[in-house]
C-alpha cells in the first residue's frame, strides 16, 4: 500500500481540486498540504528502503509476474525525494508567480497529474504501466505547455506534441514487439527471461525502438528539438518544473532498462551510448553559448546536462552509475534553481532579454547571489553539487578508460561556465544607466522568493554533505547493477 | 489474414510518414493518427491471430493454449485506443487555436522562434 500512496495521493488531490475549482486559495493551501504530503511519504519509502533493502508491492493482491508490480530499489526512492522536494518548492513558488488566469484555469490540477504520472513511472516494474504513466505525464504536460494560449506558447507545443506523440507510439511499438519475442510485461520477469533465452539477436530491435523512444523524452542527440522550441514559452514556474522531472524521467527509463535488459552485445550498446552523450553535451553547450535570451540559454544547457547523465549510463560501472544519479539528483535541484532565479529577474525587471538587463547586483544583491548559486552549480565550481556530480562522472570515466567522453565532458564543462558568466555579466554585473526605462525595480512576490531561497538552500546542503551522502549513491549505484536482487525482489 | 494484417500495417506507417512530411499541421495530426492506428494493428498481432476459436475454452471445458489467441494485447489496445482519443483530441483542438490565433496551418511559420 505504501508504494501506491505516491501516485494515490495526488490523484485524490486532483479529485478535491476539481471540486473546488475556482476558490483559488483553498486550491493553494490543498496544492501545498498534498506536496507536503507526498514528500512525506516519500521520506518514509526512502526510509524503508535503507533500512530493509528494495521492496515491491503488486497491485490487486496478484502475484507477478501477472499482475502490475511497483518496485522501490534506492534509485526509485532518491529520485522520489527529489521530485517531492522539487514539486512542494515549485508549488510554493508559483503561488506569488503564476497570474491569476492560469491559477484559475488548472494550473493546480495539472502540476498534480504531472507528480501522478512522474511518481508512477519512477516505481512501476511493468513497462505497460510505464507506457500508461508516460501519457499521463504528457497529457499533463501539454496542457501546461499550452496553458494561456498564447501564440509563441501554441507555436512551440506544436513541436513539443507531435514529437513526444512520436515517442509514445515508438514506445508502444517496442512494448509490442517485446511482448511478442517474450511473452511478459513485468521488468523483473523480463530481465529474467532475456538472460535466460538462447535467440537475442531480435531482441536488439526492441532495445533500439525502446532507446529512442526514452531518447525522445530525455532530449539527446539527435531527438532534442522539441525541447529548445517549448520549454522558453510558458511561465517560468512551469518550465522549471518540466525541466526538473520531465527529462529526467527519460534518463531514469534508460538507466533502468539499460542495465536490466541490455544482456547482449554491450560493447556495441556502449559505443552507441557514449557517442549519443557526446554529441548531446556539445551540441547542447554550443547552442547555448550563442542565445541571448536567459530561458533559452537555461533550456539548451538541459539538454547538455542530459549528455552527462547518459555518459554516467555508459561508463556502467558501479561509480559511473553513481555519478549519473547523484548527477540527476544535482541537475533536478540546480536547474529548476537557475529558472526559478531567472523568474525572479524577469519579475524584477521585466524582461528575459540579456541585453536589456543589466545591474542587478546593484539594485538586489540577494537576487544576484540566488541566481549565482545554482548558476554555479551548472557549471561544476566546488563546494556545489554540480562539481562533485561532474567529479564522480569524471573519476569514473579515467577509471573504465573512456578517454575521448571524458575529456569532451571536461571541455563542455568549460563551456558551461562560459554561458553561465555570460548571463551573471550581461544581467548582473553589466551597468544600465538610472534613467533608462530597463531599470525597473518591482515588488518580488514573497513566496517566490522564499522558494527560491529554499532552494539555493538545498543545492548548499546537497553540496556540503556529499561526503556523508555518497554512500547512498553509491550503494543506489549498485543496486541498480544487481540485476539479480531486482528479480528477487520482484518475484520472491 | 497475417499477411493481409502485415500489408496494412505497413501501409498505414508508410501514410503516416507521409502525412508527417506535408506542411500542413491538419495532416501532422491525421499522421499520428495513422501511426497510433498502425501500432494497435500491430499490437493486435502479437497476441497471435486465430478465427473460429473460443476466447478461453472450448465447449467441454477443455483448454488448447496453442489454438486460442493470447487476451493481453487486445486488452493492452484497448487501453493505447482509450490514451489515443484523448490525445488525437487535444491535437485537433491544439491546431484549431493555433489556427485561430496565426490564421494559417503552414509548418514553415513554426520556425520563426526557433532560432537561438
Amino acid at each position: 500500500m505504501m508504494l501506491f500512496l505516491p501516485v494515490i495521493l495526488p490523484l485524490a488531490a486532483i479529485v478535491l481540486l476539481l471540486f473546488t475549482y475556482r476558490m483559488k486559495r483553498l486550491q493553494q493551501w490543498i496544492s501545498i498540504i498534498s506536496m507536503s504530503a507526498i514528500t512525506v511519504q516519500a521520506v518514509m519509502i526512502m526510509n524503508r528502503v535503507v533500512l530493509d533493502g528494495p521492496f515491491a508491492a503488486q497491485a490487486g493482491g496478484w502475484p507477478a509476474p501477472f499482475g502490475i508490480t511497483f518496485t522501490a530499489d534506492l534509485l526509485s526512492a532518491i529520485l522520489l525525494l527529489a521530485t517531492g522536494f522539487l514539486s512542494l518548492i515549485v508549488t510554493v513558488y508559483s503561488i506569488g508567480f503564476m497570474d491569476d488566469t492560469r491559477k484559475t484555469a488548472g494550473f493546480w490540477i495539472l502540476i498534480h497529474g504531472l507528480v501522478t504520472g512522474v511518481n508512477g513511472s519512477f516505481l512501476t516494474g511493468d513497462i505497460f504501466n510505464l507506457y500508461v504513466w508516460f501519457e499521463v505525464m504528457l497529457i499533463s504536460s501539454f496542457v501546461l505547455v499550452t496553458l494561456g494560449a498564447e501564440r509563441k506558447q501554441l507555436r512551440g507545443a506544436i513541436k513539443y506534441v507531435v514529437l513526444n506523440l512520436i515517442g509514445s507510439v515508438i514506445f508502444l511499438t517496442a512494448i509490442g514487439l517485446m511482448y511478442g519475442q517474450t511473452g511478459t510485461l513485468n521488468m523483473a520477469d523480463l530481465a529474467l527471461r532475456l538472460r535466460e533465452s538462447e535467440h537475442t539477436g531480435l531482441i536488439n530491435s526492441s532495445l533500439m525502438l525502446f532507446f529512442i523512444a526514452f531518447g525522445i523524452k530525455a532530449a539527446v542527440f539527435p531527438f532534442f528539438f522539441w525541447l529548445p522550441a517549448s520549454y522558453p514559452t510558458p511561465p517560468v514556474a512551469i518550465t522549471a518544473f518540466f525541466a526538473g522531472t520531465l527529462t529526467k524521467v527519460g534518463v531514469y527509463v534508460i538507466l533502468r532498462f539499460y542495465n536490466l535488459f541490455v544482456v547482449t552485445d554491450l560493447a556495441s550498446w556502449q559505443i552507441i551510448v557514449m557517442i549519443v552523450a557526446g554529441v548531446t553535451m556539445v551540441s547542447g553547450v554550443l547552442m547555448a553559448a550563442s542565445s541571448y535570451d536567459i530561458r533559452k540559454i537555461l533550456s539548451f544547457h538541459i539538454i547538455s546536462q542530459i549528455g552527462y547523465m547518459i555518459m554516467g549510463v555508459g561508463i556502467a560501472s558501479v561509480i559511473g552509475l553513481a555519478g549519473a544519479i547523484y548527477f540527476i539528483v544535482h541537475n533536478m535541484l540546480s536547474k529548476t534553481g537557475t529558472f526559478l532565479a531567472a523568474g525572479l529577474i524577469y519579475k524584477y525587471r521585466g524582461s528575459y532579454d540579456l541585453k536589456a538587463l543589466g545591474w542587478i547586483y546593484k539594485d538586489y544583491p540577494l537576487l544576484a547571489f540566488l541566481f549565482l548559486l545554482p548558476a554555479l552549480s551548472l557549471a561544476g565550481i566546488p563546494p556545489t553539487p554540480g562539481f562533485f556530480g561532474k567529479f564522480f562522472l569524471i573519476y569514473g570515466g579515467f577509471q573504465a578508460g573512456a578517454w575521448t567522453i571524458t575529456a569532451v565532458a571536461i571541455l563542455v564543462s568549460i563551456i558551461t561556465l562560459f554561458s553561465m558568466v555570460k548571463i551573471w555579466n550581461e544581467a548582473v554585473w553589466k551597468k544600465i544607466p538610472d534613467e533608462s526605462a530597463a531599470r525597473q525595480k518591482n515588488h518580488l512576490p514573497l513566496t517566490s522568493l522564499w522558494a527560491t531561497i529554499v532552494m539555493a538552500g538545498l543545492i548548499i546542503a546537497l553540496g556540503l554533505l556529499t561526503g556523508y551522502l555518497s554512500e547512498y549513491f553509491f550503494e543506489a549505484g549498485r543496486q541498480l547493477k544487481d540485476v539479480d536482487l531486482y528479480i528477487r525482489t520482484v518475484l520472491h | 489474414m497475417l499477411t493481409l494484417l502485415a500489408v496494412i500495417i505497413g501501409f498505414l506507417y508508410a501514410s503516416s510518414i507521409y502525412m508527417f512530411l506535408r506542411r500542413s499541421i491538419v495532416k501532422l495530426v491525421l499522421g499520428i493518427v495513422f501511426l497510433s492506428h498502425a501500432t494497435n494493428l500491430l499490437l493486435f498481432v502479437t497476441g497471435g491471430l486465430r478465427s473460429g476459436e473460443p476466447a478461453f475454452t472450448a465447449e467441454d471445458g477443455t483448454v488448447d493454449l496453442a489454438a486460442v489467441s493470447d487476451p493481453l494485447p487486445q486488452a493492452l489496445i484497448l487501453t493505447a485506443i482509450v490514451i489515443g482519443l484523448g490525445i488525437t483530441a487535444f491535437s485537433l483542438v491544439l491546431v484549431y487555436r493555433f489556427h485561430r490565433e496565426t490564421g494559417t496551418v503552414d509548418l514553415d511559420e513554426l520556425t520563426e522562434h526557433d532560432k537561438p
